[in-house]
């Protein structure tokens, strides 16, 4: 695939996708049990409760509940969809997620909706820059974060039939659509958007387009970006790491979620034992975000194409003094 | 005697503010604001609430905790008000900018706390996380005991909020220790944002679950100034439990297209809305 200018993409946003898919895979899986906890129009779990009344419930302000529910159907052979706000969904019941989903292995996808700081004007409290972290530690849970509402779809059918714990990660805005219609997901494995020679950008979520356009914008400074889809948090692609690392010996990390503990954790935790290779971390500073319009916001932490082109100049100024 | 007059006046000009703060903001919660600022007009300025603008740290102090913290606007109308900030700063509330040290605002979407480097003045703790506030009041009123202080601790709830499990060991907990200087009020409007509390579900009959729990329970409607004086002063006398105020209010309160209405319980007016708004409650002179 070529750079290409994001501006001109449509968008759409992945909760969105979220619903409608659910209502897809409840007409073919009779088993299947969506919960939520006082968020359903905003996750977009009200689609299926919409069309499957009976397969639904609304557990109320009570995220702890939730997950034991969920927890408890599984233990009885369903597949079992839970949301909330990342902040809620993982957060608060973290420990009952171990517990229960992680320690024995449930079929529970944990699915959250409003992750990152482009939740916007809630502000730090609803700003969820952790879960990553929270749930990669966990042994047994898988965690992806898909970058567009092509992914999302994807992502979603492929998972429902792997009986394991699942974290998948959206965030509230509309994201550009980059992958295309025939795109496959497969856990485990990232995917080269872009390829390039200078420095590899390794990026989850929003930040894949992000990702793109920067390397479309770098192109005309001569700078030659290899751009990576790494949907797949846990497991990680270790191969595709160490083969861009070897090809660019520079790696940026890009995500919606804080330096510490995701994605750029992960990457590095691979290039220091397979590869040490210079590692430059774009994400949440370990700080708390703002109240603010999300891409203001998103802006102002620096996850912006700009903030992440500064990112790659970085890595480059290492590079060459490496 | 407390002028209750002046009191509906004042909860006038504040809802006045809430829906200009959340219009301003294009984003923010009007109706469980609306639903709650009858009682933090009685509190604050009824004289039930002991505190001091100029000190805001003022050991002494009664201290509030909005625990339902997505009804911000009515907490920083009312510090707005009493003086904790200025009223011009009300525009920054969901803004990036502000009046912070470090520039941003200080009105989050959320309340933090005032020692939080993005705090209001007046703000007694950092909310937004439903169903935290009660365990926190539990603890500054603790405090309070073990220092001999005088000084009492309110705390806001939702009646959705209610439906967390941390409430609940915290009910059991300022039971269990009859933490007299201890007063709750559940905002008891009916709505949570999926819809009617009592069909998603259902919490009721909340006044004997809290009687169980060891708490001296008063009912009241939350939009009835000698009720909610008289509500106060009860709890203030009640010594030897902490003192539970459930009062049955109306979300959206004194906005009409907004009331009893879920969908109003966390979008903006647009221009239209917010005029239409602004002549109800400016005609609504009491
Ligand atoms: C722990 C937690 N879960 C979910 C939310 C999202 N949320 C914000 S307000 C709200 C509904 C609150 O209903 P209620 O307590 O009745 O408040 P009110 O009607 O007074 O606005 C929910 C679910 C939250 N803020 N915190
Ligand atoms: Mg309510």
């Amino acid at each position: 695939m070529m750079a290409v200018d994001i501006k001109s993409l449509p968008k759409k946003a992945l909760r969105d996708t979220y619903g409608e898919v659910l209502v897809e895979l409840g007409k073919i899986d009779p088993d299947m049990v969506v919960l939520d906890a006082d968020l359903s129009e905003s996750t977009r779990t009200h689609k299926f409760h919409e069309a499957f009344p009976d397969r639904f419930f609304n557990v109320g302000i009570a995220e702890q509940n939730l997950i034991g529910i969920a927890a408890g159907l599984a233990y009885t052979g369903r597949t079992v969809y839970a949301s909330s706000f990342a902040i809620f969904l993982s957060g608060r019941p973290w420990e009952i997620i171990r517990q229960q989903i992680a320690y024995n292995k449930l079929n529970v996808k944990l699915v959250a909706s409003h992750g990152g700081v482009s939740v916007g004007q809630d502000g730090a409290s609803h700003q969820m820059n952790e879960d990553i972290s929270l749930m990669r530690a966990l042994p047994n849970m898988n965690v992806i974060v898909p970058a567009d509402s092509v992914e999302m779809e994807k992502v979603l059918k492929k998972i429902h039939w792997i009986k394991e714990p699942f974290y998948v990660r959206m965030s509230r805005e509309k994201f550009p659509i980059i992958l295309p219609a025939d795109y496959e997901f497969e856990l485990g494995k990232g995917y080269v958007l872009k390829e390039g020679n200078d420095v590899s950008v390794i990026a989850c979520g929003v930040m894949v387009s992000m990702a793109l356009q920067a390397a479309y914008e770098l192109e005309e400074e001569g700078i030659d970006v290899e751009v990576i889809n790494m949907s797949s948090i846990k497991p990680i692609d270790r191969e595709l790491i160490v083969k861009t690392a070897q090809k660019t010996k520079a790696v940026v990390t890009s995500e919606e979620h804080s330096i510490i503990g995701g994605l750029g954790s992960a990457v590095a935790e691979v290039l220091s034992e397979e590869c040490p290779t210079i590692l430059v971390r774009h994400g949440v500073e370990d700080r708390f975000g703002i109240s603010g319009p999300a891409w203001e916001v998103m802006e102002e932490l620096g996850l912006s194409v700009e903030g992440l082109k500064k990112k790659i100049k970085q890595a480059l100024d290492k590079k060459s003094k490496c | 005697m407390r002028d209750i007059q002046q009191l509906k006046e004042i909860a006038r000009q504040l809802r006045i503010d809430i829906v200009t703060m959340v219009y301003n903001a294009q984003s923010g919660h009007p109706g469980g604001s609306l639903s709650a600022i009858d009682i933090l007009t009685v509190l604050y300025f009824g004289g039930f609430l002991r505190y001091d603008p100029t000190n805001p740290w003022w050991e002494d102090r009664d201290r509030f905790i909005l625990s339902k913290g997505h009804a911000s606007p009515a907490l920083y109308s009312v510090l707005a008000k009493v003086g904790y900030i200025p009223h011009e700063e009300l525009n920054t509330y969901r803004k990036t900018k502000g009046y912070a040290s470090d520039g941003y605002s200080r009105l989050q979407g959320h309340p933090a706390w005032q020692g939080n480097r993005h705090g209001t003045p007046g703000a007694e703790a950092s909310t937004g996380s439903l169903g935290q506030g009660l365990s926190i009041a539990i603890g500054q009123a603790l405090s309070g005991k073990l220092a001999n202080k005088n000084y009492r601790v309110y705390v806001m709830l939702g009646d959705g909020e209610v439906q967390e499990g941390m409430v609940w060991e915290a009910a059991m907990f300022a039971g269990h220790h009859k933490l007299d200087n201890l007063c709750a009020i559940v905002d008891n409007n009916n709505l949570q944002i999926d819809g009617d509390i009592r069909q998603i579900v259902n919490i009721h009959p909340l006044p004997d679950k809290y009687r169980a729990f060891g708490w001296h329970v008063i009912e009241i409607d939350g939009h009835d100034y000698n009720q909610i004086i008289n509500a106060f002063e009860e709890a203030t006398n009640t010594k030897g439990k902490p003192t539970m105020i459930i009062a049955h209010t109306v979300k959206g309160k004194g906005v009409s297209f907004m009331e009893n209405n879920f969908k109003w319980h966390g979008v903006a007016p647009n221009k239209e809305q917010y005029e239409k708004a602004i002549l109800e409650l400016s005609a609504g002179g009491v």
